[in-house]
């Protein structure tokens, strides 16, 4: 590999393309199934049902402090696969890059892949490239389809929320939206506000294995707590109830919020589980959660409620009750 | 967070929200909030309804998004649609529909669009593309405009010839006394805004007391503010006073900010100006001044005369003065959402019909 950044022919299937793949991404992500080099690969999964996701990644800046596009890749299809109750096992990896990006970048990217797919047990096994012209693309679009397997007796799904249950989640909301953001824009505050990305599969299995019970788990990425909510209460056709007083906000995401007039309850997450968990299992997976490195904040934060179904609303502080509603569009920042 | 969740507590809004309702009222208390950021920290903090019934709160007409006219929206999209332009604007206002398009429409079928975050990355844009004129759609009041100004100033010292500024800046006292001159609305007080009071400072409504006898109370944005500052307007209610206070004392000072106004002064003037729902208020916009001309988007570039198109049956005039609220008009919810927003006052995060549809 010659050249320091793509070039077109790099995805034209040829000898430039098999160099890339060679010594990039099977180096990267070498694993049994990979070295194949097969069209497809075979693997093995144990008995249960198969959980399939796919996702497509195309953040900017695709380096953002605590992450970068590939880690988030990885991290987002596992815990698309863990919120199921899935033990994610097998990942794929399409890489669309514009011509022109830096071949420093796409290592730094794939090794951040190839760091979080180990750190969360699972194995990369297929994988595609295509490069297109300048312009065409914006540096690197990742799509990531995984596959995992629910062992029997996990019932985890959106519409499984019932009158009674708690809402918990892990930890603080926002810090995602908020890094990305305040990178992309060139925002700076006192201290650096970093991605909470991180993949959930290891938190996930701990609360599983503490209260197999568990009703929902749902990952709060774009559109946020109260978008994510929000899709719960109208699958379940249940109310939710959330207490602001007990939402963790780290006070540079809230105080970057109130500069920008953003709310994070609608900033994006890639480190955070919602867990809707029957009122007997709730101090159980509490705290379990809290014995994980990634659930030590972990709270109680709302409770699920017989009215107004598929509605979200809110205890202020104060005491009032308001409507927490579904992002519509994309959040802008205000004016004064 | 520090200064903020003094503002919050809880057992303190308690005790505001008890002796509020321990109050004899012996007529309404209807309280104007003229500023778009407190009719959404009313409805984010749940305060309405916490209050005594006949404390009524009447959202006005003080979101800068809500306010432009049709007219003002057409000449941005105008402008965007011209070659080698590029359009920079707060996030707020891209998706308000003008007569027939918006900028956000506009930028998806190719024109160079920018959401920026201060005037200032405005001028920035402009250095790092000399090819371009960069033009910065200004809307907002006294809290903006010196920034606004500072963006002038920054571009003339540099030398920048592709930097210009479209005006549709609005200062809030000669709105107020127009609200206080339309036959149709009945207030008792003003809640008036924290931030364009950190400029003009407390002593900006005294005029407005004298002339119309009308208690004016200057309010910061957190739960424990607006209930300190509605207890001050009803206080003066029921005594029959009418004075200008100031709950905001951290942030607001009786004069206000004296360099930023010198420096609005500098670069602008008052002049007539359109606002939608309220007509033609005298003397409340802000043009830039013939010295600073070339840094005038409307003096750089020659734009034709537009055909405004108001939406069939958009209440939002009605709904920004305060005297229907967003429920009584008869497209809100049904035609008029957020993700298809026929007025104003629903598509900005301020506007009072956004504020119903999210909250409430």
């Amino acid at each position: 590999m010659q050249a320091k950044t793509i070039q077109l022919d790099q995805g034209s299937g040829g000898r430039a393309t098999h160099e890339l793949v060679g010594e990039l991404f099977i180096r990267a992500f070498r694993n049994d199934f990979l070295l194949e080099l097969n069209d497809s690969a075979l693997v093995n999964v144990e008995n249960g049902r198969i959980a399939l996701t796919t996702d497509s990644y195309v953040v900017d800046p695709i380096v953002f402090p605590g992450g970068n596009i590939g880690s988030l890749a990885v991290h987002g299809t596992v815990n698309d696969l863990c919120m199921r109750g899935a033990k994610p096992l097998y990942l794929t990896v399409g890489f669309i890059l514009e011509e022109g990006l830096s071949i420093e970048t796409l290592e730094q990217v794939v090794e951040a892949m190839s760091c979080a797919a180990r750190e969360a047990g699972v194995l990369i096994v297929a994988g595609d490239t295509k490069v297109v012209p300048r312009g065409k693309a914006d540096k690197v679009f990742i799509n990531t389809s995984g596959i995992g397997v629910v062992p029997a007796g996990i019932q985890v799904a959106g519409q499984n929320a019932r009158a009674g249950d708690a809402v918990l989640i892990n930890g603080s909301i926002g810090d995602h939206g908020m890094a990305v953001l305040c990178k992309r824009e060139g925002l700076a505050f006192e201290n650096e506000i970093r991605s909470d990305s991180a993949s959930l599969n290891g938190l996930v299995w701990k609360m599983l294995d503490a209260f197999p019970g568990i009703h929902v788990l749902r990952d709060p990425t774009r559109g946020g707590v109260a978008t994510t909510l929000n899709e719960i209460a109208a699958q379940s056709d249940v109310g939710v109830r959330l207490f602001e007083e007990a939402l963790p906000i780290r006070e540079d995401v809230a105080g970057a919020c109130e500069i920008l007039g953003l709310d994070p309850l609608y900033v994006a997450n890639e480190g955070k589980v919602l867990a809707i968990v029957p009122p007997e299992g709730a101090e159980t997976a509490l705290a379990a959660m809290r014995e994980h490195p990634l659930g030590k904040d972990a709270r109680r934060i709302g409770e699920v409620v017989a009215d107004d179904p598929g509605r979200v609303f809110m205890r202020t502080r104060i005491g009032g009750h308001r409507l927490v509603d579904m992002l519509r569009g994309e959040q802008l920042p205000r004016i004064c | 967070m520090k200064y903020l969740d003094e503002y919050r507590d809880p057992e303190l809004a308690r005790t505001l929200i008890e002796s509020l309702r321990r109050r004899r009222f012996d007529r309404d208390a209807r309280l104007m909030e003229i500023c778009g950021t407190h009719t959404v920290a009313i409805f984010r903090s749940g305060l309405r309804q916490l209050l005594p019934a006949r404390i009524q709160l009447i959202s006005g007409p003080g979101c800068p998004v809500c306010v432009t006219a049709n007219e003002d929206i057409d000449r941005s999209v105008w402008l965007a649609q011209q070659p080698g332009v590029t359009i920079t604007t707060f996030g707020d206002l891209l998706r308000v529909p003008g007569s027939s398009s918006s900028l956000h429409v506009e930028r998806s079928k190719g024109a160079d669009v920018r959401i920026v975050y201060g005037s200032l990355d405005a001028v920035r844009i402009a250095r790092e593309h000399p090819d371009r004129q960069v033009v910065f759609v200004g809307i907002g009041f006294e809290t903006t405009a010196p920034t606004v100004a500072a963006a002038v100033r920054t571009a003339a010292a540099q030398g920048l010839e592709n930097f210009s500024v479209f005006s549709a800046h609005k200062l809030l006292p000669p709105a107020m006394r127009a609200l206080l001159e339309a036959e149709d609305l009945k207030i008792n007080g003003f809640i008036c805004p924290g931030h364009v009071s950190t400029v003009i400072g407390a002593c900006a409504y005294q005029e407005v007391v004298d002339n119309y006898r009308i208690p004016c109370v200057v309010t910061g944005f957190e739960p424990l503010d607006l209930l300190q500052g509605i207890g001050m307007l009803v206080e003066q209610i029921e005594s029959g006073k009418a004075e200008v206070a100031n709950q905001y004392r951290r942030a607001v000072s009786w004069e206000g900010n004296v360099a930023a106004r010198r420096l609005i002064d500098e670069i602008f003037e008052p002049v007539d100006c359109t606002w939608r729902g309220l007509g033609v208020i005298p003397r409340s916009g802000l043009r830039i001044r013939e010295r600073w001309r070339e840094f005038d988007a409307g003096s750089r570039f020659s734009m034709p005369a537009i055909q405004v198109r108001e939406h069939a049956g958009c209440r939002c005039g009605e709904v920004l003065r305060g005297v229907m609220t967003p429920p009584e008009c008869g497209l809100f919810r049904k035609v008029c959402t957020p993700q298809d927003p026929k007025g104003p006052c629903m598509v900005s995060s301020e506007g009072t019909c956004g504020a119903y549809y999210r909250f409430s």
